[in-house]
């Protein structure tokens, strides 16, 4: 569906017809594009694909244990008190693919999302808040010792 | 596949908490007695709305524990109507619905 979608954007399209036969991009590239930031497997690689340069912030506050016994359940509460914040990120640095959600907050929403997330191993959990153009983040580590990716 | 949802008030301000039947799958595990990799399978997208009004959509990746927990708050009123609705990778997709109390 997604690729339906992304093969109509005429102009997009294309653009990166031009970028892939230029050599600019691989065909993996191109299907990483369409996964978004999702599909990146470095923590540099992610916030490029989100197309944000962060800005540290005090005002942040992560909530999740200094050390999870199990990592495929690992409780994380991510709250801001920075005003206008819309949008708030979780990333696990040393994840095969970092980025684990994007939470997008409606009017009247309170800035704070809670959720589970998996860790393969110890590693900061990064939190990510947008407040107009601005993206700020705080990270804190947690130190698993099961990790929850393996099987 | 089931989801629970909750939605309680207090001073003005709705919790909602909800719990995703889901697996979750990464892609990255591999099935123990074939060796093969089982492919991924999650939640990509979820959508939380009060009547038309959309409170929280979320965008997933594969990192969201199995069995996805989600919960936030907003300024509501008892009575208010919740819905959520998820969609995985696979464009499978379930709903809920409930009342604020």
């Amino acid at each position: 569906m997604k690729r339906r979608i992304f093969l109509q954007g005429t102009v997009a399209a294309s653009a990166v017809g031009v970028a892939v036969s230029a050599g600019l991009l691989t065909p993996a590239q191109v299907m990483a594009e369409e996964l978004g930031a999702f599909a990146a497997t470095t923590l540099e690689d992610a916030l490029k694909a989100m197309a944000v340069t962060p800005e540290e912030s005090k005002d942040i506050t992560i909530k999740a244990p200094e050390i999870a016994e199990n990592g495929a359940v690992v409780p994380v509460t991510i709250s801001t008190t920075i005003a206008g914040a819309t949008e708030i990120s979780i990333l696990v640095a040393n994840n095969p693919t970092p980025l684990a959600g994007t939470f997008k907050l409606g009017e009247g929403v309170e800035a704070m999302a809670s959720t589970r997330i998996k860790m393969g191993k110890t590693s900061d959990v990064i939190a990510l808040v947008k407040a107009g153009d601005k993206v700020y983040s705080a990270k804190q580590e947690v130190k698993v010792t099961i990790g929850g990716c393996g099987g | 596949m089931a989801i629970k949802l909750k939605a309680k008030l207090a001073d003005g301000v709705v919790e909602v908490k909800a719990l995703m039947e889901h697996p979750m799958e990464t892609g990255q595990r591999k099935d123990k007695k074939t060796g093969e990799k089982i492919p991924a399978h999650f939640i990509n997208k979820v959508e939380v709305k009060s009547g038309d009004k959309v409170l929280l959509s979320a965008d997933w990746g594969a990192s969201i524990s199995a069995n996805p927990y989600l919960a936030f708050s907003y300024k509501g009123a008892a009575g208010d109507k919740i819905k959520l609705t998820w969609t995985d990778n696979k464009g499978e997709t379930d709903s809920a619905e409930t009342d604020v109390s």
